[in-house]
This record gives C-alpha cells, structure tokens and sequence, in this order.
C-alpha cells in the first residue's frame, strides 16, 4: 500500500518537474540561441532559446582557414601548371599562351613583384570533382589558388559546377595566339636566315623545322581555337 | 427552462427567428459552433500546437507560408482538398465512409449544451451535464467504424485501443463531474454557471470554493485528456506503433473531418471542466472595493470571450502535457483507470457529498 501512494508522489513529482521544464523552454523560445562561434568560449553554455537555423536565410559562419570552394585570383597567376600536375582527381584544367615580349608589360606582374610570362586563356576548376585536399593550394608558387569560406555552392546542373578563371576572352586567346605564332614564325625565319649565312653547315636540319611553325602554329591555332570555342566562357 | 429572465437571450431569439417554414434561425444556432470549431481548429489547434510544440522543443515550427508561417495551415488544407480520396478496395466502405462522420458528428452534438456566453447556448437541458457525457459516447461508434472499416490491422488494433480507453475513462470523469453536478445542485450548464457566478469573480468557482474539488477536476482533466485520445494517453494512434491508429487508411477530407472531430472533442472537454469547475462564461475578475472589475467584465460578448479563453487554456495544458510525457503502455493506461482515478474519484465523491451535506 506504501508503494501504492509512493508511486503516485512520484508520478506527480516528475510530471510537475518535466512540464516546469517544458514550460521554461517554452518561455526561452522569444530568445535564438546565438552564432556563437566553435571557438567562442560561451559555444557551449548558451543552451536557452531556439536552436533551429533557417538555413538559405541564415547559416553558421565557416571558418575563415577551412577547405571549401577553391578560388583562383587569376591576376597573380604564372600559369606555372603545377595545380594541375598535383591534382589527385584531375579537376583542373589549365592552357596557357606564351607572351611575346612586346606584351610583357600589358601581361602585368602579379601581386608579388614576379613578371607573368604566360596568358591563361583557359583555367578550369570542376568543383563537382574537387575534394577539397588542397594539394593545389599548396604547390601553388605565387598562392593564387586558394579556398574561400563558400560552403554552399550547389547547383541545379552539373555543367554549372565547372568553374571558369581563364584572364582572355576567347577572341583575345586567339588575337595572342595568332601573335605569338607570327612572332614566333618570323623568329624562326631570322634564324634561319641568320643560320644560313652564319652556318652553312646544317641546311639538310633546317628545312624540317622552317616550314613547320607556322603549319604547326597554324593548326595548332585552329585546334586551340575550337577547343577554346567548345568551352563556354 | 432557463429561469433568469437574461439568460439565453441571444440563442432563444435566433431559434425562434424563420423564413416560412424554414428555421433559419435554428440552422444559424447551430453553425455558429461549427464555425468556431473549424476557425479555432485552423488557427490555434493546428498552428497553435505546431508552434507551441515547436517552442517547447527549441524548434521554430513553421516559418515559410506566409509571416511566421501563418498561412502553413490554409496551405494544408488546400492540400488535403486537392488530394485523391481514396477508399481501399476490401474496406467495407460504408462503414470507412461514415466512420469520420459519426465520430464528428458526436463531438459536435456535445456542443450543443456549452453555453458560449449567458446569452448564447445551443439548447438549455436540464440534464445537459449528462447529455455531454453521454453523447460524447457515440465516438467510439466512429472510432470503431473507422478502424473496422479500413481493414487494416494498425487500424483495428488503434480502434481496439481507443474504445477499451474512452470506456474506461469515462468512469472516472463521470464520478468527478458528478462531484461538480453535486456542488451546483443542477445538471443543466447555464445553472452550474450561474451557482459560480458573483461579485468576487474567481473565488466564487467551485475549484475555490470547496476544498476538496482539486480532486474531481484534476481527475476530470486527466480523464478527458484520455477520452480526447490526446498524449500521454494517444496510444489508439501512437504513431510509432500503429502509423495512425484507427485513422491510418483515411485521406483528403476525411481525414480532416477526424482531424476536426478530435479538435473539436478537445475543446469541448476543456469547456466542459471550465463549466463544471472554473465558472465557465463567468468573469475571474473580482469586484475590488468600487473598482467593479467583475461587473465590467461580465456580459454575453465577454461571457464568450471568456468561456472561450478558458477552454484555450486547457487546450494549452494539453498540449504542453503532450510535449513534455511520453505515451503510456496499455497496461499503465488500465492501472492509471482502474486502481488510481475510480478509486480515487469514488474518495472525491464521497468526500464531496460530506462538504455538500454539511454547507
């Protein structure tokens, strides 16, 4: 009979104890519970309040130092292709343009003081491959390539994930190409002028070499050229 | 049959009010309860619970559909309109399709006794106290006809459940209001309300009154959390174990239809235990010297304003009961009836009669 009446004190005492408790929260829910940070010391004392995050609307900042959406400042890049060359999954794609020397200055330096020697009409980043190891990151010799704080950055189309930071357009890849290949087809001419005269001894070699560049420069032009029109910048 | 000239002014007006040989007025006594049945069920039963719900669990509820969510509820409804209604092919599709309807239909009848207001009451009986319990019965009907119906083993087992619990049940609450039915003297609604009424607002309620009346009502409130099928006692329809209890097979509109039935159920339980213990329309507001509190808040609108704020109020304790106790198990849900409530309410009534006898 004892246990009886025990048994209903503590049914009331318990029922009383968990509705105060939902009452309290009820009353905490005209408070949010905070963004307090992962490195505030408070992160985990501040338990009052509404913990739901509407999210698109509003989200826990990312720490500034983690791996997230990798960001290219192409102004600084060399075109060095050392990303693409650590690239585990082979997410990024790079082509480059040699500058000529006249355009050296129109190339720029990068923020560092280094002299850009090559364009980068073309620098893909397929984020939908990406994992984020951050490899690239660090070969990177001029940091150029980094990860940004962009957590979200899903997409309704894949193709939307391919990530595009070539510094020429495609008209200006061409107009370079075009350039270089001429520079390159009248240097070669001078050389071969200037080796004629200078060393009689090597016609046989020359006439390879002579009518390539510009076959080569040409074609290699034209494929470059519809590779780079194939792309959607 | 109401014996104060004031009383039921309103209701007796509309009822005697027709067009030829139509009793509109009748038909407008009779839709005004509806209509608040479906208003309150939209606002405060459904997006009232999801949001007190959510506060209590440090959730937000819903937000999107309109400011702070406030048009989720509409959006549902319009759902559930657009929604096929489906009758399974071996349901025995009478008794599918007047399940609902029965179950409504019984929690809307007991409506028709609740006095919103001195001036306004659907029918003044004087049994009106027993009419609401009794016909409250006929629930179980459409409970048992929705869960037979379906030919659905979490059906019938929810069904099973819930009748074997509001039978139960029902002997308790009917021994605590028969405690508040002994204090009035009276079974009929408006005189209970009346006994309770007076200059000092609140102290003149039974629950304040007598000192033994915390019994009955705590067992009334208990039991009617049980009849209403409501947390911890929703083991007809504990989701985890029977998806939905006697209403797992239903869709579109019928499934409002029940939804609406255990809404409007709710607050009639909760009018109810305001009529029988906390004065029902009467104001709590006492008179204080010549600041006449109580008289300047008495009155048919305020009669209804206040009826209906203390039948919110014990929704909002249902509902907090719901958030804050997990489900009872079918053996608990028995000896929680039968050992502890009927013997305690046999105690009450006794206890209540000695008070009675003796003032």
């Amino acid at each position: 009979m004892s246990e009886y009446f025990s048994n209903i004190k503590t049914s009331a005492t318990t029922i009383a104890t968990g509705m105060a408790i939902t009452l309290k929260h009820f009353f905490n829910a005209v408070k949010r519970k905070g963004d307090a940070g992962i490195d505030d010391a408070d992160y985990f004392r501040q338990v009052d309040g509404l913990c739901t995050l509407q999210y698109p609307k509003e989200a826990i900042p990312t720490p500034t130092h983690g791996r997230y959406r990798l960001y290219v400042n192409i102004d600084d890049c060399i075109g060095c292709m050392q990303c693409e060359r650590a690239c585990p999954v082979e997410c990024i794609t790079i082509e480059t343009i040699k500058v000529t020397n006249d355009d050296l200055a129109v190339c720029g330096k990068t923020s560092g003081g280094q002299q850009k020697r090559m364009w980068v009409p073309r620098f893909d980043i397929d984020t939908a491959k990406c994992m984020t190891c951050g490899i690239c990151v660090s070969v990177c010799p001029t940091d150029c390539l980094y990860h940004t704080p962009v957590a979200d950055f899903s997409e309704f189309d894949v193709k939307n994930m391919l990530y595009h930071f070539g510094n020429l357009s495609k008209i200006e890849a061409e107009a370079k190409k075009k350039k270089l290949a001429e520079q390159q087809a009248q240097a070669a001419k001078e050389k071969a002028a200037a080796g004629g005269v200078a060393k009689p001894g090597a016609p046989a070699a020359k006439p390879a070499p002579k009518p390539a560049p510009p076959a080569g420069g040409q074609a290699g032009a034209a494929t470059v050229a519809n590779t780079v029109s194939g792309i959607d910048f | 049959m109401s014996s104060s000239p004031s009383l039921n002014t309103w209701s007796d007006a509309l009822s005697g009010f027709s067009i030829g040989w139509f009793p509109l007025g009748l038909v407008i006594v009779a839709v005004i309860p509806l209509v608040f049945i479906a208003l309150y069920a939209l606002t405060y039963g459904v997006y009232g619970e999801r949001k007190i719900s959510a506060f209590m669990q440090d959730r937000l509820g819903p937000m999107e559909v309109g400011f702070w969510g406030i048009l989720q509820t509409l959006a549902d409804i319009l759902k559930l309109l657009q929604k096929e209604d489906i009758v399974p092919t071996v349901a025995d599709k009478f008794l599918f399709v007047i399940g609902p309807g029965i179950l409504f239909v019984g929690s809307f009848l007991a409506f028709a006794v609740l006095p919103f207001g001195p001036a306004f009451i659907g029918a003044d009986l004087n049994v009106g106290l027993f009419y609401a319990v009794g016909i409250v019965a006929i629930e179980v009907v459409g409970i048992l006809a929705a869960g037979w119906g379906s030919n659905n083993k979490w059906a019938l087992y929810g069904a099973i459940r819930s009748v074997a619990q509001i039978v139960s049940y029902e002997i308790p609450a009917s021994i605590a209001l028969l405690c508040a039915a002994m204090l009035a003297g009276t079974l009929s609604m408006q005189q209970i309300t009346m006994m309770q009424a007076g200059p000092g607002g609140f102290l003149h309620w039974f629950l304040f009154t007598n000192p033994i009346a915390w019994l009955p009502f705590l067992i009334y409130f208990i039991s009617s959390l049980a009849e209403t099928n409501r947390a911890p006692f929703d083991i007809p329809e504990a989701e985890s174990e029977l998806v939905a209890g006697y209403f797992t097979e239903y869709s579109g509109m019928k499934f409002a239809v029940i939804f609406l039935a255990e809404y409007g159920s709710m607050f009639m339980v909760s009018a109810i235990i305001s009529i029988a213990f906390l004065g029902g329309w009467t104001s709590p507001l006492p008179n204080i010297g010549g600041l006449e509190l109580n008289t300047m808040t008495s009155g048919p609108v305020w009669g209804a304003f206040w009826i209906i704020m203390k039948g919110f109020f014990f929704i909002f304790v249902q509902m907090w009961l719901r958030w804050t106790l997990p489900r009872l198990r079918v053996d608990q849900l028995m000896y929680l009836c039968w050992k502890v409530l009927t013997p305690f309410s046999l105690v009450a009534f006794v206890l209540t009669a000695i008070w009675v006898i003796n003032h």
